[in-house]
């Protein structure tokens, strides 16, 4: 293990009723970086965190987490980690700071200490003059934020964010990003699981693709992107693009089709372009390759429910 | 299903449990007025209807009023059903709606605290209700002897015992309606067997051999006797019979809980 390692694990297994959920997993994550874990659903994601966390017991490999092994000492280590859950498990019972000061609690830190740092928190979080509100009363957006402030109520050293942004809109998002980024320029290790590549792109240093229980990939979104796939996407909508395409097929590397939209990866778009020129009734999308066109080449195209 | 080597391990809960009984506590605070009168109005209303009423038209019954008999079994049974509806509907809205414990055991708390709290916070509300039913059945003149303080403990111990099987059901519950089955089956029966209402040596024979091993019986015969300030006879046993349905039962309820919340 690296020393400045934050997460390490290896050889991780998990298997339900003889179905291998986690089938043998390796990464390490360096302090203050942000670490994605992307796969579709039932690829394992959150059966990892919740191994790592030491809420499921895996039934071979190694965790360490800051200075313990999991799941021997998960309690310990759960004293410095901070958890933002897929679903939002907000205390409905308590106003926004008492949500704070309850879950302080259970870290044991004395409420004088968290008295002081609940509006430097809520700050964080976008929350000022929100302390006595109701949980009903916040939007899903404040209710996000809250569950991160409350992540950050003992002074974490890594962070585990299950889907934070799922069913936020663009606004709440953007503040959910930057938020993060700060969070890492701070020296504070994220694992972040989710579906938007955007989000991956953006935030992540570097990722791992999990597919059926397995990496099959890893290393940051950029050497992802150039070492996976062709560098330029053109995208050809229509009724007739299927066909269109597939004589055309040559003109790029690799040529996909789903539905009626034709991808062409390629090198060089310019040939293909020029055809396209001549077909005015075929509309296209030029735009450079990201992050989703290769998570679709790893993991296919068909639906995962 | 493989379950992994300390799945079986006995409950073990250092004193973190605290935490989750105080967060208990301060959602109780907030509501505590309409709480209480809840948890007194409608025993309190039986007891003297039945009692005053019903209990007109009866002779002795048990060596005393009717309404003094049916008092003790009114504290028992209001301190079983104040456990069970805590650790039934309250604790399976924590466990399974608001998903409380799944962000408690984000902390560096266990599964084994959050159920030792929730064990222990519903057996200090149902001795509030218990003990909140004593005081006006003492306010009424219907007790005076000090053995009857001796009946805080006991009361204490049948939360114990009630809370644990309600933790039983919560961990195999799909949904709130389950507990009409544990209501309609085994609590409500209970209750009319277990010399609450009426002694349970007025039943045929083999029901009261049936009733003599359940738990409220226990607790109606350790009440009854110290509410009229006598020392119940077969004390030890009658306890010993509680702590034990308890733990067992506390111990289950912790492997059924494991299974649900930690796999």
């Amino acid at each position: 293990m690296n020393a400045r390692d934050v997460l390490h694990v290896s050889g991780l297994r998990k298997s339900y009723d003889n179905n291998e959920v986690v089938a043998g997993i390796d990464f390490h994550v360096p302090q203050g970086t942000c670490f994605g874990l992307l796969g579709p659903n039932g690829a394992g994601k959150t059966t990892t965190l919740r191994c790592c966390l030491g809420l499921t017991a895996p039934d071979a490999g190694t965790i360490r987490l800051g200075d313990c092994s999991v799941p021997e000492e998960a309690g310990k280590a759960r004293l410095r980690a901070g958890v933002v859950p897929q679903f939002d498990n907000l205390d409905p019972d308590f106003t926004v700071s008492e949500n704070l000061m309850v879950y302080a609690r259970y870290f044991g830190i004395k409420g004088s200490t968290i008295r002081q740092r609940i509006p430097e928190l809520l700050e964080f979080a976008g929350l000022k003059g929100k302390e006595d509100a109701n949980i009903q009363t916040l939007s899903g957006g404040m209710k996000r934020r809250l569950t991160l402030a409350r992540a950050l109520v003992n002074d974490p050293t890594i962070v585990f964010l299950d889907e934070p942004t799922t069913g936020l809109d663009p606004q709440a998002r953007h503040l959910i990003w930057e938020r993060l980024k700060q969070l890492t320029a701070r020296g504070i290790t994220l694992i972040l699981t989710t579906h938007f590549m955007d989000e991956a792109e953006r935030l992540c240093d570097r990722l791992a693709i999990l597919d059926h229980g397995r990496l099959i990939t890893e290393g940051a979104p950029r050497e992802l992107i150039a070492g996976h796939i062709e560098p330029q996407v053109i995208e050809v909508f229509g009724d007739s693009a299927g066909n269109w395409a597939r004589a055309r097929n040559s003109l790029g590397e690799r040529l996909e089709i789903a539905g009626d939209t034709a991808f062409f990866y390629c090198h060089d778009p310019a040939p293909l372009l020029a055809e396209l020129a001549n077909v005015p009734s075929l509309r296209y999308l030029h735009r450079p390759a990201t992050l989703e066109d290769v998570f679709i080449k790893l993991t296919g195209r068909e639906l995962r429910d | 299903m493989h379950m992994p080597p300390r799945f079986f391990a006995l409950p073990h809960a250092g004193c973190q449990w605290l935490s989750v009984w105080r967060r208990n506590f301060l959602v109780w605070r907030k509501l505590a007025l309409s709480s209480v009168l809840g948890n007194l109005a409608d025993p309190l209303i039986y007891m003297l209807g039945l009692g005053y009423g019903l209990g007109g038209l009866l002779p002795e019954v048990g060596g005393g009023s009717y309404v003094s008999f049916l008092a003790a079994g009114t504290v028992v049974a209001s301190t079983m059903n104040s456990a069970t509806f805590e650790t039934l509907y309250s604790g399976f809205s924590r466990m399974h709606v608001q998903k409380t414990w799944d962000a408690i055991l984000n902390t560096p708390l266990t599964l084994d605290h959050i159920l030792v709290g929730e064990l222990i916070w519903a057996a200090s509300k149902s001795l509030l209700s218990g003990v909140a039913i004593l005081l006006v059945i003492a306010a009424l003149g219907m007790n005076t002897s000090t053995l009857a303080l001796w009946s805080v403990p006991v009361i204490f111990l049948t939360g114990l015992t009630f809370s644990a099987l309600g933790l039983i059901i919560c961990a195999l519950a799909p949904s709130f309606d389950f507990f009409m089955y544990y209501f309609t089956l085994f609590i409500t029966p209970m209750t009319l067997v277990s010399g609450v209402f009426f002694p349970a040596d007025q039943l045929p024979p083999a029901l009261h051999a049936i009733a003599s091993w359940l738990p409220l019986t226990h607790a109606v015969q350790l009440t009854r006797p110290l509410l009229n300030g006598m020392i119940p006879q077969h004390a030890i046993a009658h306890l010993a019979a509680l702590v034990v349905t308890g733990g067992v039962a506390f111990y289950i309820a912790t492997l059924l809980t494991r299974r649900r919340l930690l796999k």
